[in-house]
């Protein structure tokens, strides 16, 4: 293919920071940013902890005009895609209202807000209920109020998978500009801390009941018993690499191949798909091995044994570093593929994998080589993304650093 | 039932749709169309619902949206209060 997808601009919101510099310096430190649930009496409930973000002011970000109107999620989206676009610098780089277009992700909706209209609803009647609802609720709110605000009139889109959905959307982003949109927000976002969507983040059952932040999500560990929920999620701001390289912008990186499978069902006796998403997404970028996995860490014994042997499979014993900086601060739905994958561009820029907190007792036969305590130092030109989400997705990307001229690294 | 003011009807506005955190005066904005001041149609539908819950004054949403300007809509409430008076 002749066009590429340039990541221009990032930003985060996240656990562990809310601006890149602040969450890569907490992500390598390996700090811990899970704690006991805030925001409403979760005593009831038997799981205790989460990754929540603990010091977003929304007000300081946004307009006045668009905080009646907007749950946490799509507050959290507008201020992650303000500041990536800031990044991205195009102000001036006179692009046409219709060249530009968002993809996001997002799972769980505007969970908070509309739990506060409906008890509006059951409580106080119908005329009590925000006119708001009728959008807020949706998943496709962080994609049409990003587009507003920014006038960005060209294709847009929302995708639905759980934590895969975030991976979905940035290759659709990436699908965009290969058919000649100039460029594309993307990544996605999920928060969901409010009575009911906490409730409903567990009907599955598999996140952990353990009170010490630091034993609660152990991805790959022999210990592991479940993994914790957080919220927040990331932005890429995504441009043709020919109008970026007309205007001098610099990139992060390419995202250079995606794959995703959907695995059989549980009792068909067919074996799970992740080892296919893997193969078909280097095979799209065009790489016969990377520098470094991020993987998806379900945090539950079979599904990271699974995972360990689809990466065991494709690079071979030990044969590939594999990291997991979600354990410091959990698994973020929609938000957890575009915050790997922005970890995995600030890994390429600085020559270091960030390490796996909490996780430390990893059985020999899953034949990991993962980073576990101290971040390592290596260069890294490619790396290969992973995330599943529940109910059988799964999604492999691949970014890849420039060639870069005249430039070291 | 008293009248609704100007004041009294930005007030409602913002609490309900948010400031939009324009210069103008509500005095200076009766005949300014509600978008050049950032209110769409559910800003209008919110802000009547509010002043409902307040006053019982109901107005239809098919006369709501015909009101371009605060002038227009402070007219439509205060005939709504004066016949329900």
């Amino acid at each position: 293919m002749n066009e590429s997808a340039q990541v221009v601009g990032m930003g985060v919101a996240a656990p562990s920071g809310l601006s890149v510099e602040d969450y890569w310096a907490a992500v390598l430190a390996g700090r811990t940013s899970i704690g006991p649930v805030t925001g409403f009496d979760a005593s009831g409930y038997a799981v205790r902890l989460a990754g929540q973000i603990g010091d977003f002011d929304a007000a300081a970000h946004l307009p006045k005009r668009l905080l009646p109107q907007t749950d946490r999620v799509t507050r959290l989206a507008l201020a992650t895609a303000a500041s990536a676009l800031a990044g991205a610098d195009i102000e001036g780089a006179e692009m046409d209202s219709f060249d530009q277009g968002v993809v996001l992700a997002n799972a769980q909706g505007g969970s908070e807000f509309t739990h506060r209209e409906f008890r509006k609803l059951w409580t106080k009647g119908p005329a009590e209920v925000s006119v708001y609802e009728s959008f807020a609720w949706f998943y496709a709110v962080n994609t049409g109020q990003i587009s507003i605000r920014h006038g960005m009139r060209g294709p847009c889109g929302a995708l639905v998978g759980e934590q895969a959905g975030g991976l979905d959307a940035i290759s659709l982003a990436r699908r965009r500009i290969i058919e000649g949109t100039r460029l594309m927000v993307t990544g996605g976002f999920d928060s969901a801390f409010d009575p009911w969507g906490f409730l409903s983040q567990n009907s599955h059952g598999r996140l952990s009941q353990a009170t010490d932040p630091r034993h609660a999500y152990r991805p790959f560990d022999r210990a592991v018993d479940g993994y914790v929920a957080g919220e927040g999620g990331a932005v890429l701001v995504l441009e043709a690499g020919s109008s970026a390289r007309r205007r001098n912008a610099p990139s992060y990186g390419e995202i250079a191949g995606y794959a995703a499978t959907f695995d059989p069902r549980p009792d068909s006796g067919r074996p799970p798909t992740l080892r296919r998403a893997i193969e078909l997404a280097m095979a799209d970028a065009g790489v016969s091995t990377v520098d470094v996995v991020f993987a998806d860490s379900a945090g539950v014994p079979e599904l990271d044994r699974i995972e360990a042997a689809a990466i065991g499979d494709v690079f071979g014993h030990r044969g590939v570093p594999v990291t997991a900086p979600k354990a410091g601060f959990g698994r973020l739905g929609a938000g957890g593929g575009p915050v790997d994958v922005l970890t995995a561009l600030l890994s390429m820029r600085d020559s270091v994998i960030p390490p796996t907190p909490h996780t430390t007792d990893v059985p020999e036969d899953y034949g990991l080589d993962l980073v576990l305590d101290a971040p390592r130092e290596r260069r890294v030109d490619t790396a290969l993304v992973l995330a599943r989400g529940y109910g059988g997705f799964n999604s492999a990307l691949v970014v890849r650093k420039n060639a870069e001229e005249g430039q070291d690294g | 039932m008293s009248k609704l003011t100007i004041e009294e009807l930005f007030q409602a506005l913002i609490e309900s749709a948010g400031d939009s955190e324009t210069d103008i005066t509500p005095a200076d904005s009766l005949d300014v169309p509600f978008a050049d001041i950032g209110y769409d149609s559910l800003a209008l539908m919110e802000t009547a619902a509010k002043i409902a819950q307040r006053t019982g004054v109901k107005i239809d949403d098919e006369q709501l949206v015909d009101a371009e300007t605060p002038r227009q809509l402070l007219d439509l409430l205060n005939r709504a209060m004066a016949g329900q008076a």
